[in-house]
């Protein structure tokens, strides 16, 4: 069986090459902790807004799927993300949104299916997307956007653009086939995609073990003839180090990677589901992983904060999110006399 | 004007917008190297690259995902189903993520999907199906089947230039068959319009692809016995050209709709629900349907004789309608 290659630029003797090769783009370890545990605890702020509140006050119907515990992927690879590439999250990235300039008002107004939403009430909760930002909004059929993406890519390698494509889904992403189609066809077509997996264990109750039979999503990479690397995808600085490795490979024109982020989904599948399936110790194992902790000792640690700024921070995130829900209320429902609009350029 | 094949014309439309537009870019499986199993690609791979002609792993729904994400980056895929019968391989990309996304988010997608569909040509269940009302009930497609090469070429540059998702179903049997007058230069028959094919006064027959011929046939023999078809080609099936129809059977006040795929759940249904709802004062006698039997398509030369609507089964039905 073939090894997992690793991510990253090889010398002519098989060497891992120590340059980084997009310097100009790496954030300084300082820059990461600062920009990263701002997203992360803003997601987390406006994630229980939304499941915890909003939800149970009935003001948000429908789904709420958030990404609490493993927000250091999406927000990491957003940090790596250039302002201009295209982004293709999944249900639990609500980070990546957020990194590109996503207002919380957007967010909170898309999820009561309001005009001031990013969909303007067609669609709720993460299934959301702005062209105009490079955001591509998922369908519920997973991994459907694995293709999709790479089609993106493969459009960008033709026009010679330096940009490239990040794709994030989840572990039971991975079962379906075009999952597998995408990336095959990615791999064929060394289009500059890079594929990263939060592998929080479960897909919706159903454990890892009876999605795959083989230890890692990872993997699989060397079938397709790709690197991939498994990273700890609660430490933001390591996601965001094997992000960049594999945004560089793409960048440099050697095609796709994959990125397995080994996580925890700190809740259950939906706003609706507990969890109960779960084993008791894991709650607690991986509670004490939670990354924006993590990286707040870090950053205490290090003297880049004091715990004093770092509860300002949540402090100013509190009244970002009370003033984006107010904003969000305000905005009206969409008029029912619109229902036909879009459904061709233009139909009314 | 040059007389070229169905296929030929379709090739034309396709040939033409990649030179007009560097935008335009074809991919599918064995269209590059080989040419395309129907040749409808042949020589391309040579003009235009491999970055233009795109041969892909035998993966329809990687095939339209890409298509689509294609779109999305600003240009403009013409994707190949080798057989319409394998579009089912894509169907969730097609109905939940292209024909969706402009309405759920604005985003767009300009792509073409290629279909070679339908039966006559002994390729049994998986290469014989005309699959098209399963697209037809999907709302942000539109579905387009021409029945002859003037069309079939301004019909493709048209689904080329066309903002939303079209499925463009070509029907095999006519590829080679079907040959007519095609204008060298730039030309486009619109999408959303019908074609009125033969004028006619008693029965106006709603028809399109491959069936159009089988009526033309039909109403050559008809003809004979005072019995006036009138055969209206619908060339696009979504959104469907309503007015048309209904201009037709006001005039002829009496209709079949006619058409290849499955009797149950095909478009017929769906015209003649239409024509009863709109147009219901001026009928003089039921709205018919002909269409194939629910049944797979066999293979055997008996069984695929009995099973497609043909020029005899027009007749009878038309004999009787007439008589009513």
């Amino acid at each position: 069986m073939a090894a997992v290659k690793p991510i990253g630029p090889l010398l002519e003797n098989g060497a891992a090459a120590t340059a980084d090769m997009e310097a100009d783009l790496s954030l300084r370890p300082e820059e990461i902790a600062r920009r990263g545990h701002y997203y992360m605890a803003l997601q987390r702020e406006v994630e229980d807004r939304i499941e915890r509140k909003l939800y149970r006050q009935g003001k948000i119907l429908g789904g709420v799927y958030v990404g609490r515990g493993q927000e250091s992927i999406c927000v990491g690879a957003g940090l790596v993300a250039a302002h201009d590439d295209w982004l293709y999250p999944c249900h639990r990235d609500l980070g990546l949104y957020l990194v590109r300039g996503v207002s919380p008002r957007e967010i909170f107004a898309q999820y009561m299916g309001r005009v001031g939403g990013l969909t303007k009430g067609r669609e709720g909760n993460m299934h959301m997307g702005d062209l105009s930002r490079r955001i591509v909004a998922i369908i519920s059929a997973m991994a459907a956007s694995v293709p999709v993406a790479t089609g993106t890519a493969m459009a960008l390698k033709f026009q010679r653009s330096r940009n490239i494509v990040f794709n994030i889904f989840g572990d039971g992403a991975t079962s379906r086939g075009d999952w597998h189609e995408g990336i095959n066809l990615a791999a064929v077509q060394k289009a500059p995609v890079v594929f990263i997996c939060n592998n929080n264990m479960y897909a919706y109750s159903t454990p890892l073990d009876k999605q795959m039979a083989c230890e890692h999503v990872v993997d699989r990479a060397p079938g397709y003839g790709i690197p991939g690397e498994i990273v700890d995808g609660n430490d933001i600085f390591a996601v965001y180090r094997a992000i960049k490795r594999a945004a560089d490979y793409a960048r440099a024109g050697r095609g796709p990677s994959l990125v397995e982020c080994k996580t925890f989904r700190m809740t259950g599948h939906s706003a609706h589901d507990g969890g109960d399936y779960v084993p008791e110790h894991m709650w607690a194992e991986w509670a004490s992983k939670d990354p924006i902790q993590r990286v707040e000792r870090i950053m205490m640690d290090q003297g880049w904060a004091t715990r004093e700024e770092l509860d300002a921070v949540h402090a100013r995130i509190k009244r970002e999110a009370d003033e984006a829900i107010e904003w969000a209320e305000q905005s009206p429902y969409p008029d029912a006399s619109t229902l036909t609009e879009g459904v061709y350029e233009g139909s009314l | 004007m040059a007389v070229v094949t169905y296929l030929e014309a379709i090739r034309q439309g396709i040939w033409e917008e990649m030179e007009r537009d560097s935008k335009v870019f074809c991919l599918g499986e064995d269209i590059g190297i080989y040419g395309g199993a129907f040749k409808i690609t042949a020589g391309m791979l040579e003009r235009f690259g491999e970055e233009r002609i795109v041969d892909t792993p035998i993966a329809e729904s990687a095939i339209v995902g890409a298509a689509i994400g294609a779109s999305f980056a600003g240009m403009r895929p013409v994707a190949e189903m080798q057989f319409a019968d394998f579009i089912t391989c894509g169907f969730d990309q097609i109905v939940n993520f292209a024909a969706k996304t402009r309405y759920r988010w604005n985003a767009p997608a300009p792509l073409v999907v290629r279909a070679p569909s339908g039966g006559g040509i002994h390729g049994g269940p998986y290469h014989s199906q005309n699959p098209e009302a399963w697209f037809v009930k999907t709302p942000g497609l539109k579905v387009v089947e021409p029945a002859t090469a003037y069309d079939a070429k301004g019909l493709m540059k048209s689904a080329i230039r066309d903002n939303d998702p079209v499925i463009f179903f070509e029907h095999k049997k006519l590829y080679r068959s079907v040959k007519g007058e095609v204008p060298e230069g730039d030309y486009t028959v619109p999408l959303g319009k019908a074609r009125l094919h033969r004028e006619g006064k008693h029965i106006a027959v709603i028809t399109y692809g491959a069936m159009v011929h089988v009526a033309t046939e039909a109403a050559e023999v008809l003809d004979r016995e005072g019995v006036s078809l009138e055969i209206l080609d619908m060339r696009t099936l979504l959104p469907i050209d309503e007015e048309a129809i209904l201009a037709s059977v006001r005039k002829c006040s009496r209709a079949i709709v006619l058409h290849e795929d499955t009797l149950t759940g095909g478009i017929g249904g769906e015209i003649s629900a239409r024509i009863n709802e709109k147009a219901f004062e001026f009928l003089d006698a039921p709205v018919v349907r002909i269409a194939a039997p629910d049944t797979p398509v066999p293979f055997a030369p008996p069984l695929e004789a009995a099973f497609l609507p043909n020029a005899q089964k027009v007749i009878d039905k038309a004999r009787w309608l007439a008589a009513y």
